[in-house]
């Protein structure tokens, strides 16, 4: 009789550090950390930056020695450079950590459902915070992203799609074009729109003026988002579109285009994104107001980065409050832009 | 349809030159070199004088600083996520640089101007005690806000995404049969990194630096938020004024005359070469790294 035997085994993990091999570690630590309270006490050096960067400097130089003393010269410089590395990493996080509790702590104040009800028609920067608020600015913002979409969305789609499905001759030149493009400073963006149009005719700033030289920035970004998505598109797809005797033009409208929807709809979201807040177009194209204007092609419009730029400018204690709940609500709208886009395009990697 | 990027491209160019193109024929090469900035009233018969010379050092300087504070830093986080970071704080780090892209510059702005100068100054102050002998960090008078080193020190954080993803998307293109020959000779993880990956990715960081110096150099609104913006060439970056092209035609915008606004129209023009080249050479410089692994 034989039966079968089916041993139970864990995975071992020879790699992984065991309790023993932590100890030299965490009391280095530990010393780094005594030596550095120590130190700062006792000479006149004060402050966080004395103290993180004593830390820094007794820990990584004790580790250092140690690893030294234990397996020589070449595992030394290896723990020197996994620490300096960290601590890149590290500073690189500090500023988004502070600049998001930032906002918080001083938008929050100010947000209530008068920030989306109200306008500052008749409130002046100097009334309390509970009055007036940021409905003109939105319902802008809101005109400028939905003008800019459709004017950048049919550019981007059809030259991504020349890149990646018709290739002719110029797709190189064109590549490149496209790449200069993003280079291409806001401000430059602004102040062309400007020289083009307001200087040439005799039309104000609007919403419209306000919105193109958004979609100048908009296009390059989708254009290179939608045709990394369109790469994606199996060429089996394409072949059995063309070999069912569909011309090119009806199996990428038909097959390649639904087949990447979800993949453009990142790239949209990920333009819009970028030009929610951008600020210094607007103030050669915009106009300005402070009540909700509807009409995109008449009277000036106001948006959220311009309020808070208005705020900023303005300089008092009423304004700046103003600006930072306006870039909380801006900072709410990008941010749930880019998970959305996330979202879409982690769900496209997994089919 | 897909010519639209290169109709806007050159119609940008045309329209800023030719409405710049008066002030570039009254003042001929002094709107480059020269160093003064006078608007005279319309009609008074006073002479114009615009010389862009010191926005343009200040772009630079300003830039420079950028680039020293971020690049490092950007290259070092690179390889930590690439090399040493465990992976569920890699996938984390990864989105916070994301993050950190996504930021509209305004918000860098008002950060910067609210709680990075306070500590910046200090650092400023530091700098100067220890360096104060080398040029650059010497300053004729204790005024540290709003100078040339804290608009850098925004400009790098607001790079540090650009130069990071494409740092890290070129070390992780390091062929992995190098990377395992090295491993497979003893070579500990740093070895390894000084010998296969920072000779094969040297150039593709060089490239992402350009993209980033050409996003530092049309930054507005942000630098607009923390420089004290005067007309004068200033090389000592912790000195409380300095300049910088885009920021100077936003804030000379308002109350510009008809002939002081086409002089701005002309700065943008220079703006607007200037980012252009260094995106080009950027780009040629990263697609070479990437085609070619050197």
């Amino acid at each position: 009789m034989t039966t079968t035997y089916v041993p139970t085994v864990s995975p071992t993990r020879p790699w992984k550090k065991t309790p023993a091999q932590l100890i030299p570690t965490v009391v280095i630590l530990i010393l780094a950390l005594l030596l550095d309270v120590s130190v700062v006490a006792v000479t006149p050096m004060k402050g966080k930056l004395a103290y993180a960067l004593l830390f820094f400097l007794f820990s990584v130089g004790m580790q250092f020695i140690y690893a030294w003393v234990k397996r020589g010269r070449p595992a030394a410089m290896d723990s020197l450079a996994g620490a300096v590395t960290m601590t890149g990493g590290m500073i690189v996080f500090l500023p988004v950590l502070s600049i998001l509790v930032t906002v918080l702590v001083k938008g929050l104040p100010g947000l209530g459902l008068h920030t989306f009800t109200q306008t500052m028609e008749k409130t002046s920067y100097s009334d309390p915070l509970s009055s007036g608020g940021l409905l003109h600015a939105i319902v802008g913002t809101l005109y400028l992203i939905v003008i800019a979409t459709a004017i950048a969305l049919p550019l981007s789609i059809l030259t991504a799609l020349y890149l990646t499905e018709i290739k002719g001759r110029a797709a190189g030149f064109i590549q490149f074009l496209v790449q200069a493009m993003s280079g291409v400073p806001s401000v430059v963006a602004g102040v062309f729109i400007y020289a083009a149009i307001l200087l040439t005719t005799n039309l104000r700033g609007s919403t419209f003026i306000g919105a193109l030289p958004l979609a100048i920035l908009m296009i390059p970004t989708v254009t290179r988002t939608a045709q990394e998505v369109l790469l994606l598109v199996p060429a089996e797809l394409r072949e059995a579109g063309l070999a069912l005797g569909a011309t090119q033009w009806r199996t990428v409208a038909t097959i390649v285009v639904p087949a990447a929807r979800s993949g453009l709809i990142t790239a949209v979201i990920l333009g819009v994104a970028r030009i929610a807040g951008e600020t210094a177009p607007l103030l050669f194209t915009l106009g300005t107001t402070d009540k909700v204007n509807l009409n995109p092609f008449t009277g000036g419009q106001n948006a959220l980065p311009y309020y808070i730029w208005s705020g900023l400018r303005d300089g008092t204690e009423g304004g700046v409050a103003r600006a930072w709940t306006a870039i909380l609500v801006l900072l709410i709208l990008v941010l749930s832009l880019f998970t959305t886009a996330r979202i879409f395009g982690n769900r496209k990697a997994k089919r | 349809m897909s010519m639209s990027s290169l109709v806007i491209l050159t119609l940008i160019g045309l329209f800023l030159s030719l409405r710049g193109y008066q002030a570039f024929k009254s003042q001929g090469f002094h709107f480059i070199t020269g160093v003064d900035w006078v608007a005279a009233q319309d009609g008074s018969g006073e002479k114009n004088v615009f010389g862009l010379g010191a926005m343009i050092i200040g772009t630079l300087v300003i830039s420079a600083t950028a680039l020293v504070v971020g690049v490092p830093l950007s290259v070092l986080t690179a390889l930590f996520l690439t090399f040493y970071a465990p992976e569920r704080f890699k996938k984390f780090l990864i989105s916070v640089v994301d993050l950190m892209a996504s930021f509209p510059s305004i918000l860098y702005g008002l950060w910067g101007f609210f709680v990075l100068m306070p500590m910046a100054e200090y650092w400023a102050k530091l700098i100067h005690k220890y360096l104060g002998w080398i040029p650059i960090f010497d300053v004729p008078q204790p005024a540290y806000t709003r100078s040339p080193f804290i608009a850098g020190i925004v400009l790098a954080i607001m790079i540090i995404p650009i130069v990071t993803s494409v740092s890290r998307e070129i070390f992780a293109q390091t062929p992995l049969d190098r990377i395992q020959a090295a491993y497979a000779l003893g070579a500990t993880r740093w070895a390894m990194i000084k010998a296969v990956v920072l000779p094969f990715g040297a150039s593709g960081v060089v490239g992402g630096a350009m993209l980033g110096l050409g996003r530092a150099l049309g930054e507005t609104v942000a630098v607009y938020s923390v420089l004290n913006i005067v007309f004068k060439v200033n090389f000592q970056v912790l000195y409380g004024f300095g300049g910088n092209i885009a920021s100077m035609i936003v804030q000379k915008w308002g109350e510009a005359s008809l002939s002081e606004g086409k002089a701005l129209l002309a700065a943008g023009f220079v703006l607007f070469i200037m980012t252009l080249l260094v995106n080009m050479g950027a780009n040629y410089i990263v697609r070479r790294t990437v085609k070619t692994g050197r």
